[in-house]
């Protein structure tokens, strides 16, 4: 078990959204505030998590045929309960989640994780995976929130840090969601072709 | 003639001022991942339209005469989900055994229509608008409209791009991103869109 090293590839070289390049539509269609990221984040962690524990448990009873299937009902299960979770305690949230609380159910990163990680691996190291990459997501989904909020509203958390005549209110619109993540993800490419040139010329 | 009026203002927002891609974000996967050919977006954008118009004639039934005489609207999603799911796997057979020629062309991408987002969303979309089936319908096919116009014109823009001169860390799914944004920018254009 290395957990430092599973964080790390959550984190920066397995990143489910700026590596992997998975779950883009809610990434993008949600990150208007700290608040939405916050909210989205930590459900598709607690659902990810909990999908890849059940998904290893029973990775040896069920057919290769119908694994699929089999991964999003139980997927699907997670996501109701956190739907229905999210709706009585946190209201406000859930309105402004909308559609894409029941949508992480075709988010590829859950699914892509049950299939590429969960059912090939213990439970252990299941939770733990999930754990990681959820860290992942979520972290990825506050920057893009950061800046967009920040830039676009000019607001953190609904509090007003720049004044209102100055954001650039385009951030908050769609338009925003795409060249934010564009931007992000070419950053990450740099890093990580900088980290490998400076390991390759020692 | 309400209803025409209400079929043609779902009409032009789904394929214009509310583009699923451009301001909904639904269907980004599959639109960032089988656009760079024409040919092969313009089969999946047919796929998803055709799919999404069944669904949502589908999903609709199920919505009004199973979950919700039963009371069982909490299992709406998992519900949906197997319906679209078998639905596609449905579809597949039948195109494999009746027209083998359109099976073969749309190939990989029809399974792949299951996690699309686009399919479940515009069913949980017309669920929660209240929509009526021919409504549904209608914005099940126009909202798939929408997306083969997206994709479409996103293609024939990146066949383009692969002779541009830009960064190299932008290779690859950024500057596909800047593109759709700016594309999304032009889409903006639409939402002033309100004829009725």
């Amino acid at each position: 078990m290395n957990f430092g090293r599973q964080l790390k590839e959550g984190l920066l070289t397995q990143n489910p959204v700026l590596v992997q390049v998975l779950g883009m539509c809610s990434t993008m269609a949600i990150t208007t505030s700290i608040a939405n990221g916050l909210g989205m984040g930590v459900s598709v962690l607690i659902i990810l998590t909990l999908s890849n524990i059940v998904i290893a448990a029973i990775r040896k009873l069920v057919p290769d045929k119908i694994r699929i299937a089999m991964f999003i009902v139980v997927i699907a299960g997670f996501v109701t309960c956190v739907d229905l979770c999210l709706q009585a305690f946190v209201p406000a949230i859930a309105a402004s989640l909308g559609v894409f609380i029941p949508l992480i159910v075709v988010n590829c990163i859950i699914l892509g994780r049950a299939e590429a990680f969960a059912y090939k691996n213990g439970v252990l190291a299941s939770a733990v995976d999930g754990i990681c990459q959820g860290i992942g997501y979520t972290v990825v989904l506050l920057i893009m929130c950061f800046i967009r909020e920040l830039l676009g509203a000019g607001t953190l958390n609904g509090i007003r840090i720049i004044p209102e005549q100055y954001p650039v209110g385009m951030l908050t619109l769609p338009v925003g969601g795409f060249l934010v993540l564009g931007t992000l993800i070419a950053t990450m490419q740099w890093a990580l072709a900088r980290s490998k040139n400076k390991e390759e010329s020692k | 003639m309400d209803q025409i009026f209400e079929l043609l203002a779902i009409t032009l927002g789904a394929i214009l001022a509310n583009n699923f891609i451009f301001s909904q974000f639904l269907g980004i996967c599959p639109f960032l991942g089988v656009s760079k050919k024409i040919d092969t977006a313009v089969g999946m954008g047919i796929a998803v339209t055709f799919v999404m118009g069944l669904a949502s004639a589908v999903c609709y039934v199920v919505n009004e005469f199973v979950l919700t005489r039963f009371g069982l609207e909490y299992m709406q999603t998992v519900a949906f989900i197997l319906v679209i799911a078998s639905l596609v796997q449905f579809i597949e057979m039948f195109l494999q055994k009746s027209m083998p020629s359109l099976y073969t062309a749309l190939g990989v991408y029809l399974p792949l229509i299951t996690t699309n987002c686009a399919v479940l969303g515009v069913v949980l979309l017309n669920v929660q608008s209240n929509y009526n089936f021919i409504s549904s319908v209608v914005y099940g096919i126009t909202g798939g409209l929408g997306f083969l116009l997206a994709i479409v014109l996103f293609a024939s823009i990146r066949e383009r791009l692969v002779f541009a001169d830009y960064p190299k860390n932008w290779d690859g799914f950024p500057i596909a991103l800047v593109t759709a944004g700016l594309m999304a920018l032009a889409f903006m254009g639409f939402s002033g869109l309100k004829v009725w």
